[in-house]
């Protein structure tokens, strides 16, 4: 019963209900925050809410048909899917659709498809189909780790290519973590460590200019103000300004007049914190918690090996992208790319992750039926 | 993950908290914009509250270079209905000063009523362009009172560093009164917050906020003197001061020649500037408290009350003028060459003799007379409160060791005397020395404001006069000196009886400020002769009071290069008298007609007395 679709009583009874209502929640405060972040003073509804509405419906129902699945059956699959990820990333590059400078989507027709969304799951799917098999005694050591090194290296060139320094930075952490997590060999460790470290320095060199200049903008945003520190500014006074009670849904100035860049995807937290002051911003970050704490709590339930490190996978994706998201839009991290997991506008970005939390939950319902 | 939690709220509560105050005032200043509306500035008027200067709306033609579709066109028919050309070089001008976008460019202010027709009339060839309503000034006599009402302009970059209320394109007192009673005139802007957006959009208005009108100024100036002494002035340079010898109000200030200050609103063009700036006669100057002169003769009133102080002097004191006298090894020559023989102090006022005051001088001392000078206001500001006011000099020895690092030769005493060599007025400062005579002694500080009125009419502010200096001289000691600056205008041999008016007992005396003289001071020939070039002649110089008895006018006059004091200074005085008694007859009536007339029948002079006098 490859797709156990069957509904078995059981899964009924044991659905994972916390997964399902902070996904749920934050995909509400995404759909608030596009709105006030798409509002102009005119109408409620536009185009993008009514994509939003509609991908938040269409993400509900794959997370709920993927929760019903068996999360072992993607064992088999994983290699495919990694496969053909890779295939959409170079066609991205042939016949990708380029705004802003970057060729990130696929025109499918009806949906612009953002391939380097998928790859996130289809790269967290490789490695755990991997790092599935216990390590050697001490610890991953560098020889097991040359083909995890090659399953990252290929999807993150594809990605620096677009170029989209966020999700490539993503990628290499979720690989990271998931070694790390699986049980790596202090000595290498160490040797990554120290490597990561030499390495850094040189990656300058293969920056873009814009992505220096972002990286001077984050260290002293006051130095061109209008230019390349303006994100970083404009976000700043976006959040501080809301206070501690926020300004009030749809009343953000920052928002509704423009001042904020890429509001409703990579600043939709500024938004947000914007309208709904440190209350909101806090009550986002709790929500957060919650799920990576419950991500991090099925992890370590789960009864197969495959299934913990899938957990650990989907939470690591949601922490560091959680993590830097707002690490940027607070002025902590220099500006990359990076949506905030559920809430930020895009159907790839929201339907990915609701899928990822299907799994999470098919992950801890199933731990009932062995 | 706890930490990384812990750090972002510990970043929120820094933001969002901490930092809430800055930050929201960073949002407002994102997406509001200030429009600001000059207010309209405080009327001028005269002691009769009569306007002088007031504010109308003027129309300036403003373009928005986002909302024109075609903006080359557009520049191009607004160039056409304007008649003016350098619109498109105004909008780069104003890109150039990083205008923020949809910020309107003023294209052309103050536009004539056929330019507004033009545009009304066009509108819809022209999108983007608009009319702007901003209060102007006006002053409403031209050049009347110019130097003293003065001119507005735009504030430049000084001005706003020095005051942080004011922004780009407001309009502040340049010079003059206007500058002065900056405060009171301007009133307090008002305007718009408008919201825009980040690309300058403006989308609505958020505030308005009224403006408040400047305060209106009642002078002191009397508009009919003021106009009076204009006409008597009319094509000669100089000035004329008129005061109340009882408060120390100006009636009347006059410096010729004057300029437009009309040209200076909405930008004086640059052409128009270097004009005024560079005109030889130094159209921009306040003769009356910045031009400084030789008394000449009207100094030996200043001897006279000097040695009747210190008691060198008394009314019967007689010298013996021979018409000149020897002094350290050089003759000194009286301006009669054939002397006036035994003369005592009020004929020496009257004959206006030289050797007399050569002796008054040599015996009170360099020293006392500038002593005395200072206290009648010589050498010192009046304290008017205008710019740029000259204090004059009156030379002391300890003046003379500081300038010029010598002692003060006795010899140069004469010059001082007479008002020649080293001394230097201003035509206020012999005003205040005819209006101390006139008022027994007391200088009052010249002012020319009588109070401020707020918006509404009610009274803000009243100027009361204000004691400077009282003289204790003994009343009848100055009864004399009054007498002889009587008979100086009316006996039939006076040397300005050219100021006589009938029926008021004007006093005056006349002097001559030599322009091309030995520096000792000689006061021989005066250089008057039809000659001698224009630029060359003396300046003519007359100050007089009025009535002698309960004086309400006390004046100066100089008229540059014009020669014989009497026969140049005095007649504008005398017009300015005749038409202010015309309009204030004497408030005592206890003059008759043959007063005046019966005092000169008893100090005639010989006609040959009579004539030279003239040349004084």
């Amino acid at each position: 019963m490859a797709f156990g679709i069957a509904p078995d009583r059981r899964i009924i009874l044991h659905f994972d209900w916390t997964v399902f209502v902070l996904a749920i929640g934050l995909a509400a405060i995404g759909l608030v925050s596009v709105i006030s972040a798409s509002y102009g003073g005119h109408r409620l509804i536009n185009p993008l809410v009514v994509r939003q509405v509609v991908w938040i419906g269409v993400g509900i129902v794959a997370l709920l048909l993927v929760s019903l699945f068996d999360y072992r059956a993607l064992q088999s699959y994983a290699y495919p899917f990694y496969v053909l990820v890779i295939g959409l990333l170079i066609a991205v590059m042939i016949a990708g659709h380029a705004t802003g400078g970057s060729r990130r989507w696929i025109n499918l027709g009806f949906f612009h498809l953002e391939p380097s969304e998928v790859a996130k799951l289809a790269v967290v799917l490789v490695m755990v189909r991997y790092l599935r098999e216990e390590p050697p005694k001490g610890g991953w050591g560098l020889r097991q780790l040359i083909v995890p090194a090659l399953l990252l290296g290929v999807p993150v060139a594809l990605v620096l290519k677009q170029p989209d320094l966020g999700t490539g930075l993503i990628l290499v952490l979720i690989t990271a973590t998931l070694i790390y997590v699986s049980g790596l060999n202090t000595r290498t460790m160490a040797i990554l460590g120290i490597a990561a470290v030499l390495i850094a320095p040189l990656s300058w060199h293969y920056l873009k200019p814009y992505q220096r200049q972002r990286l001077v903008s984050f260290i002293n945003p006051q130095a061109d103000p209008l230019g390349s520190g303006y994100h970083i500014i404009q976000s700043e006074i976006a959040i501080g300004s809301g206070g501690p009670q926020g300004k009030g849904f749809l009343k953000g100035t920052q928002a509704r007049l423009n001042f904020l860049p890429e509001q409703s995807t990579d600043f939709i937290f500024a938004v947000f914190a914007e309208e709904f002051g440190l209350f909101g911003s806090i009550t986002l970050l709790v929500l957060y918690g919650a799920l990576i704490a419950r991500g991090a709590w099925i992890a370590r339930h789960s009864r197969d090996r495959f299934g913990a490190l899938l957990a650990v996978g989907i939470t690591a994706i949601i922490f560091w992208q959680v993590a830097i998201n707002i690490g940027m839009a607070t002025g902590m991290l220099p500006v990359v790319g990076i949506t905030l997991p559920l809430v930020s506008y895009g159907g790839s970005s929201l339907i990915a992750m609701m899928i990822a939390m299907g799994l999470l939950i098919s992950i801890n319902t199933r731990r009932f039926l062995f | 993950m706890i930490t990384v939690l812990a750090l972002a709220s510990v970043r929120l509560y820094y933001l969002q908290v901490l930092h809430h105050q800055d930050m929201s005032e960073l949002a407002d200043r994102n997406r509001i914009r200030i429009r600001r509306e000059a207010a309209p500035r405080g009327l001028v008027f005269d002691r009769r509250h009569r306007p002088l200067v007031d504010t109308r709306p003027s129309f300036d033609a403003v373009i928005v270079p986002e909302d024109a579709d075609n903006l080359s066109a557009t520049i191009e028919k607004l160039e056409k209905y304007l008649g003016t050309d350098g619109v498109a070089e105004k909008i780069s001008d104003a890109e150039d000063d990083d205008r923020p976008a949809y910020d309107p460019v003023i294209v052309q202010e103050r536009l004539t009523w056929p330019q507004v027709v033009a545009l009304e009339t066009h509108q819809l060839e022209l999108p983007g362009v608009s009319l702007d309503i901003t209060p102007a000034r006006h002053y409403l006599y031209g050049q009347m009172a110019a130097h003293l009402l003065g001119y507005v302009g735009e504030v430049n970059k000084n001005d706003l560093l020095k005051k942080a209320d004011y922004h780009m394109g407001d309009e502040i007192g340049k010079f003059g009164l206007e500058r002065q009673l900056e405060p009171f005139l301007r009133g307090a802007a008002g305007g718009q917050e408008i919201e825009v957006d980040s690309v300058g959009r403006r989308l609505r208005i958020l505030k308005e906020m009224p403006d408040t009108p400047g305060q209106s100024v009642v002078l002191t100036i009397d508009l009919d003197i003021q106009e009076a002494a204009e006409q008597a002035m009319a094509g000669k340079n100089g000035a004329l001061v008129a005061v109340d010898p009882n408060t120390g109000e100006i009636l009347a200030m006059v410096s010729h020649p004057a300029f437009d200050p009309d040209v200076f609103g909405g930008g004086i063009k640059a052409a128009d500037w270097r004009a005024l700036t560079t005109d030889p006669e130094h159209p921009l100057e306040n003769r009356a408290i910045q031009g400084i002169y030789p008394p000449g003769s009207t100094f030996k009133i200043v001897d006279s009350i000097a040695g009747l102080e210190e008691g060198t002097l008394h009314p019967d004191t007689t010298y013996d003028c021979p018409g000149g006298m020897w002094y350290g090894g050089r003759e000194y020559h009286c301006w009669r060459k054939q002397g006036h023989g035994d003369i005592e102090l009020h004929n020496a006022i009257v004959r206006s003799c030289d050797v007399y005051f050569y002796n008054v001088g040599i015996k009170l001392g360099v020293d006392r007379i500038a002593k005395w000078a200072h206290i009648l206001g010589f050498g010192e500001k009046t304290g008017i409160k205008l710019d740029n006011e000259k204090p004059g000099i009156i030379p002391s020895s300890a003046w003379k060791e500081k300038r010029y690092h010598e002692r003060w030769y006795p010899a140069e005493t004469l010059s001082v005397a007479i008002g020649q060599g080293y001394v230097a007025v201003t035509p206020l400062q012999l005003a205040q020395l005819a209006a101390q005579v006139a008022s027994g002694g007391v200088r009052y500080r010249p002012h020319f404001v009588k109070m401020i009125e707020n918006v509404d009419g009610s009274v803000a502010k009243v100027y009361q006069p204000q004691v400077e200096n009282r003289l204790t001289l003994d009343p009848a000691l100055m009864e004399d000196v009054k007498d002889a600056m009587c008979d100086v205008v009316n006996t039939a041999g006076g040397t300005a009886h050219k100021a006589a008016l009938p029926g008021i007992i004007v006093c005056g005396k006349t002097g001559t400020a030599q322009v091309v003289g030995d520096k000792s001071g000689h006061g021989g020939e005066g250089q008057n002769d039809d000659k001698v070039p224009v630029q060359f002649r003396d300046h003519a110089w007359f100050i007089a009071f009025a009535p002698k008895d309960h004086p309400q006018i006390a004046l100066a006059c100089i008229v540059e290069h014009g020669g014989h004091g009497g026969s140049a200074a005095a007649p504008p005085i005398h017009d300015v008298l005749q038409r202010f008694f015309q309009l204030y007859p004497p408030r005592d009536t206890e003059l008759t007609e043959n007063g005046p007339a019966h005092r000169a029948i008893e100090k005639v002079l010989d006609a040959d007395d009579a004539d030279a006098a003239e040349e004084r």
